[in-house]
């Protein structure tokens, strides 16, 4: 529109209002820029994390000080100005040009150094060099170790050394690997459900003891199982030290970059590779299998590091059970409303109220939740069917029904606005067509009105589901937690466990972004479990926007 | 149609026909029951959260509740014991224990009144005791004899469970030995004296007359042979000149508050043995102090006047930077003179007695009067149990109980919402500590603070968000080409619909030590990017047409993403040297020379965050406004000879601009609530001021970090209901009102 104004002064293009034109379609631009660059940030940072890039091993000489070697990955590099590093007490020269580097290096070896991340100024690096030799080892503890392997042994005897070490070093790894699954298989599945009948047993004597049904034969019974299964657990634990026993069996000697030999367990290797030594067609494979063990394993190193699997699953178990529960009553709220109720002030007035119900801060249902859920409902149902456990409480504290239902009520609202809308958009005709045949209105409603609806539910549903997966602050109070010994689903009767606590994406973020020890380690898987949850919810968004257009072209149809 | 023969007649009569019909007719009464009580039952779950806040914070406002319990008939040992000397009532309110005149201590069922046990005290014959002091918290007691001597008694209550029920067995021992310990050596009357205890030491004060006598008492237990040996120290105090009415101790060892003549009190400082001031406590020359007492803590000192007032008064720098004793607030309990004054031993509350037997309840940093009854005809003699929930009343040889029900003092108007003067601090402030290290200290629960950081957290992000979105929604609605639209709506959708935990973790790991590394470069984006896309606009219109109709109108926007990216770009690239040019290489630095703190995660970083997080919900309903005025008008206004510009401001804003309201209203009700942004992006600290640099504490991000911890159902979980109540209202209240403002749009367009 601003072009009819031709080749005049600026004075006269600024009296057109012209700028005003450009400024608001700045904004357009600037809104677009900054969506598409968080998601693309997130992309790339998250992405990146899986990626084995090179290691460099470099003389880092301190003006002032004695040159020592370092080695690790290059994390950031910045340019900041001279004075800033002066002024951070660092010894930089008085001339040269304003800007300096600084550099952000994962040294790793944190039992070695302390720390695994340094800063160091890029102008005092020397001889940056990355010799295929060096290689990363990531460990079930103290983080990633960065060297030179020197030799293989096993119980304390060299078994392989020099060009030999490597091949050798590869063999025990397997070993490792199947020794690591078979003790995690004992430990989490056979000894847990032991565990657990163990446990049951302690409830059912003491549900006895409560309704003074316990005498001496019941005693006996009860001890004679107990006994059992204490025999049971006492093989499963001599089998695990066997095991551990082996597990522990062989180490490394490895070289770091100053020249100081250190020994590592074997054991306590997860992976090990050469990243200067792959090409990219191997860096490929082994990105895509770090990817898979990110999104299948569980986190180790208090979540810095490993996957995310336990958080997923507790993200997806918790919204099935909320949409399980918000859809039925969503829709009869809303079907009430439109079909049943007499449209008048009333009507209308609750109309408004839950349309600003979904205004409501989420932390709001999250209080309501803790107050009235768990500790009124919950605390109830201890009293009543749990009396046995008491005082330990089964649902009188925040687990996964409470996160499910907490979120199920701050959704409902999205359901029943969706609903309506797509009830409102059916017209009048069909429902009198139908009722002129002569159908009840119940025939009307299940026959005619709910099926051609039924998409607007199943949008109200997806956008539900999008609010509830993205939604974190209401589930730091009624069940989430940073780390959850178990899955919620598991082989012990009644597999489902609606009383335990579940990990989450969104609070994984939140608790490995901002309370983890090690913020600077984290910070990559942060990002990728970011990336996650994003696309997770973008695809959701995206279906509940594909359905909602493909149910405006079905109704233009009846419209005409 | 063109049929004529008659259908074969269908008998609709049949007993299977009606018995189906009955059938469908009860379905369809069924399902109009299921939906009406279904649908209003899921209606009343998500009232219920507004009612179920409200039940919970309620019991904060209520005052308390006094019931005197069945009177007894009086005990026999109570009538012959006199007036006692002390009183006190154990923990779980069965056993009271009584210091008599004679120099007994009797243990006695609370219940009835019976004796259980009684001892006598190893007290000297010859001699009286002349003086009682108490620890505030310790159930230790020291009597001053009249022979200048003191001895230090503690009373003890072991419970134990045979058969399971409770039986609470009191004791009296000497943790300082039995023989009574030498205060003064001359062996003259112990006329007041004040006690304070700790572990294994307490130090004692002490007058006759006008002289004082303090001195500290350590017990160390030898660990082979187990026995105690006692260390003393005295401290040299000059001589007064006046009679000593009350002594206080200080627990921490510094003050001593001597109450003296009639309404004075002179202050010593017990580490270098100074007087700190002499000070007047009641200015009215007719009024007198009757009765002092400390607060627990033993920081705040009481005083009771002879026409029913209170006030406290503690020691807080004054002007001249050194600590005096000032008067903090006043109570009033009715017109008569105060007799006693009892501090609470768990929160600071006391209970005040005067002389018609006028029983008053008060919260001290509440400054609130919680209750007064009258619970005697005349004087009588107060013992409050250590929960503070039972009260014994001794009065003319006879024993009255009082259960209190008092779960929420510490809650008022003032103590939420205005400026208190807290202990140690030095001036009234706005303060949130709800949890402290020590027992003794108060707790402050100012929602001052809390709302301020709330309400700073969504000005800044209105001001980055108000103008970004609703010219966003300006140009989309009103300028932009349909095509662009409908990919610019899904974009914006997205943005909507990206989680706040995402944008809270973006701002708080990568935005904020990104800002604090190139503020001169965020600050000249905000001041380039504008200039840029005015500069771009007007080079584009030198253009020649050619070039310039290759893009039609509405398409704008995506010409100035690059330039934005651009102009952004440079601006950023500029930072380090615009931050050696102007602040000597270290912005950062320069500021802490101008007396600006930084915080790396601050409002700034909240603004932007929280920004980017409403500007969706403050566009879409913007730009569904501006896009649904009528287009007549606008074609009217074009047709009159009005460039579009003016038809934008002239007509179309104006006409929408309700609408953009009730957008910008919905934008801060979201920024209100906000959570999870709030408590990545700030470092949380609930302080109170407007600096941008500087971070906050909200409402919300508040009772997400408090609430797990809180005890349930006491004062601090329900002040945190109190909180998510005020959130709940503000954000309804908010929302109700732009949702009016639409409706009345809706109408108004309607009708044009």
């Amino acid at each position: 529109m601003n072009n009819f104004v031709k080749q005049d002064s600026l004075k006269q293009w600024f009296k057109s209002g012209a700028p005003g034109i450009w400024l608001s379609g700045g904004a357009v631009a600037i809104a677009v820029i900054m969506t598409i660059g968080l998601i693309t940030l997130i992309a790339v940072r998250g992405l990146a994390h899986f990626w084995p890039s090179d290691i460099v091993e470099a003389r880092y000489a301190v003006p002032g000080a004695a040159p020592r070697m370092i080695m690790g990955e290059v994390v950031q590099v910045e340019d900041v100005p001279r004075e800033r590093l002066k002024s951070a007490g660092l010894p930089v020269a008085e001339e040269g040009s304003t800007l300096m580097s600084r550099e952000l290096i994962k040294l790793g070896n944190r039992e070695l150094y302390g720390s695994d991340f340094v800063w160091i100024v890029g102008e005092w690096l020397q001889e940056q060099k990355a010799p295929k030799g060096i290689i990363v080892l990531e460990r079930r503890e103290w983080g990633n170790f960065y060297g030179y392997l020197v030799n293989v042994k096993e119980a304390g005897k060299v078994v392989a050394e020099g060009e030999a070490a490597l091949p050798e070093m590869r063999e025990r790894l397997k070993r490792i690997d199947s020794l690591a699954s078979r003790i995690s298989r004992i430990e989490k599945v056979e000894i847990s459900s032991v565990n657990h009948e163990i446990e049951q047993l302690r409830l059912q004597a003491r549900s006895l003891e409560l309704n003074e049904r316990l005498d001496a034969a019941a005693q006996a019974d009860l001890a004679a199982e107990r006994s059992e299964l204490d025999a049971r657990y006492h093989d499963l634990e001599t089998q695990l030290n066997a095991l551990r026993q082996e597990f522990d069996r062989d180490s490394l000697t490895l070289r770091d970059a100053t020249g100081q030999e250190t020994e590592i367990r074997l054991g306590n290797v997860v992976h090990a590779y050469q990243p200067n030594a792959m090409s990219t067609f191997q860096k490929l494979g082994f990105y895509f299998a770090k990817l898979w063990e990110f999104l299948s394993s569980d986190p180790r190193e208090a979540n810095t590091e490993g996957g995310v699997f336990p958080a997923i699953f507790g993200t997806v178990i918790m919204t099935l059970i909320m949409a399980v529960i918000v859809t039925p009553f969503g829709v009869i709220a809303a079907i009430y409303l439109r079909e049943y109720a007499k449209q008048g002030f009333m009507t209308r007035l609750i109309r408004i109220a839950v349309n600003n119900l979904a205004g409501v801060p989420a932390i709001v249902y999250g209080v309501f939740g803790l107050g009235f859920f768990v500790y009124v409902l919950g605390g109830s149902i201890d009293q009543l069917f749990f009396r046995a456990s008491l005082p330990a409480p089964t649902f009188g504290t925040p687990g996964l029904l409470w996160a499910s239902l907490t979120l199920a009520i701050l959704a409902v609202p999205v359901v029943i606005v969706a609903t309506e809308e797509g009830l409102a958009r059916i017209p009048r005709s069909v429902r009198e067509g139908s009722l002129a045949l002569g159908a009840t209105q119940a025939e009307t409603l299940w026959r005619v009105v709910l099926p051609m609806a039924s998409p607007a539910m199943m949008t109200g549903l997806i956008l539900a589901i999008a609010r509830a997966a993205g939604e974190v602050a209401p589930l730091m109070l009624v069940g989430v937690v940073k780390l959850a010994p178990t899955l919620p689903v598991n082989l012990n009767y009644p597999y489902l466990h609606l009383d335990q606590k579940i990990m989450h994406l969104g609070f994984h973020i939140f608790d490995v972004g901002f309370q983890s020890p090690n913020v600077e380690a984290a910070r990559p898987l942060v990002y990728a479990t970011a990336l996650l949850l994003v696309l997770v919810i973008a695809a959701l968004n995206l279906s509940a926007v594909a359905i909602r257009n493909r149910l405006r072209e079905k109704y233009r149809a009846i419209d005409n | 149609m063109n049929q004529t023969r008659s259908p074969a007649r269908i008998d609709f009569d049949t007993p299977a026909m009606r018995r189906k019909r009955r059938w469908r007719a009860s379905m369809d009464r069924f399902t109009r029951w299921y939906v009406l009580v279904g649908g209003l039952a899921v209606l009343a779950a998500i009232t219920l959260i507004f009612f179920y806040l409200a039940y919970v914070v309620l019991p904060l406002f209520k005052g308390a509740t006094l019931t005197a319990d069945a009177v007894q008939a009086p005990a026999a040992w109570v009538q012959q014991a006199g007036a006692p000397l002390a009183l006190s009532v154990e923990e779980q309110n069965e056993v009271g224990m009584q210091v008599t005149p004679a120099g007994d201590v009797v243990f006695f069922r609370i219940k009835d009144g019976a004796e259980l046990s009684r001892q006598a005290l190893p007290i000297p014959p010859g001699t009286q005791v002349v003086s009682v002091a108490r620890d505030l918290v310790r159930p230790v007691l020291a009597l001053g004899l009249s022979n200048g001597r003191a001895l230090l008694v503690r009373h003890i209550y072991k419970s134990t469970y045979p058969e399971n029920k409770r039986v609470i067995v009191p004791q009296v021992d000497y943790p300082y030995g039995p023989t009574p310990v030498v205060v003064d050596p001359e062996g003259r009357a112990l006329e007041h004296l004040s006690l304070t205890a700790g572990e294994g030491e307490l130090t004692l004060a002490a007058s006759n007359a006008s002289e004082l006598l303090v001195f500290k008492l350590t017990s160390t237990e030898d660990m082979l042979t187990g026995e105690t040996t006692l260390e003393q120290q005295r401290v040299d105090l000059p001589r007064l000149s006046q009679t000593v009415q009350a002594l206080h101790l200080d627990p921490r060892g510094q003050w001593l508050y001597v109450i003296n003549g009639r309404s004075a009190a002179d202050v010593f400082d017990l580490r270098d043995r100074t007087l700190n001031g002499h000070y007047k406590l009641i200015d009215d020359a007719h009024n007198q102090v009757t009765v002092t007492a400390q607060l627990l803590g033993g920081i705040s000192l009481l005083v009771g006047d002879a026409k029913g007032g209170i006030s406290q008064w503690f020691m807080a720098r004054g002007k001249d930077g050194e600590p005096q004793l000032q008067r903090i607030r006043n109570f009033q309990l009715k017109d008569a003179p105060i007799t006693q004054i009892v501090a609470e031993q768990r929160r600071k509350g006391f209970l005040a007695l005067d002389e018609k037997g006028t029983l008053g309840i008060f919260h001290s940093t509440a400054g609130r009067t919680v209750l007064t009854e009258k619970v005697a005809d005349g004087n009588g003699y107060l013992a409050l149990s250590p929960r503070a929930n039972h009260i014994l009343l001794e009065r003319n040889s006879q024993l009255i109980n009082f259960t209190l029900d008092n779960p929420h003092p510490e809650i008022s108007w003032s103590a939420l919402w205005s400026k208190v003067w807290y202990e140690n601090y030095e001036k009234p402030s706005y303060v949130w500590q709800s949890t402290s290290a020590s027992n003794d200290s108060e707790p402050k629960l100012s929602l001052a603070p809390l709302t301020f950081g709330t309400l700073k957290a969504a000005f800044y992000a209105m001001l980055l968000a108000a103008p970004l979105a609703v010219a966003a929604a300006v140009y989309t609605a009103y300028f932009m080409a349909p095509r662009m639209r409908r990919k610019v709506k899904p974009v914006i959708e997205l943005m909507e619909a990206l989680p706040t935990v995402i944008l809270g973790f973006f701002a708080g790991l990568f935005l904020a030590p990104y800002v604090e590394g190139h503020l001169p470069g965020i600050f000249s984006l905000l001041l380039l990017v504008p200039i840029g896309i005015v500069l771009a606009g007007f080079l584009w219109s030198r253009l020649p047409e050619s070039i310039r109709f290759r893009l039609p109108d509405g398409w704008e926007s995506l010409l100035l993403i690059p330039v934005v990216l651009l102009t952004g770009w440079f601006a950023l690239s500029m930072s380090p040297h615009l931050e050696t040019w102007w602040f000597n290489g270290d912005m950062r630095l320069w500021l802490h020379e101008h007396h600006i703190t930084y915080d790396q995660r601050n409002a700034l970083i909240v603004g932007l965050a929280m920004g980017f997080a409403i500007i969706p919900n403050i566009f879409s309903i913007a730009e569904d406004a501006i896009f649904s005025v009528p287009r007549s008008l606008t074609y009217g206004s074009l047709a009159l000879g009005a460039t579009p510009w003016q038809t934008l401001t002239r007509v179309v804003i104006l006409t929408a601009s309700p609408g953009i309201f009730s957008a910008l209203m919905i934008g801060l009700g979201r920024a209100v609530g906000e959570t999870m942004i709030v408590l990545m992006a700030t470092g949380n600290t609930p302080i109170m001021n407007a600096n941008i640099f500087e971070g906050m504490r909200t409402l919300a991000a508040n009772v997400a970090v408090e609430m797990p911890e809180s005890e349930v159902g006491g004062t601090h979980y329900r002040v945190l209901f109190l909180a998510a109540l005020v959130l709940l209202s503000f954000t309804f209240v908010m929302n109700t009102l732009a949702e009016m403002i639409r409706h009345r749009l809706r109408k108004k367009y309607a009708s044009l």
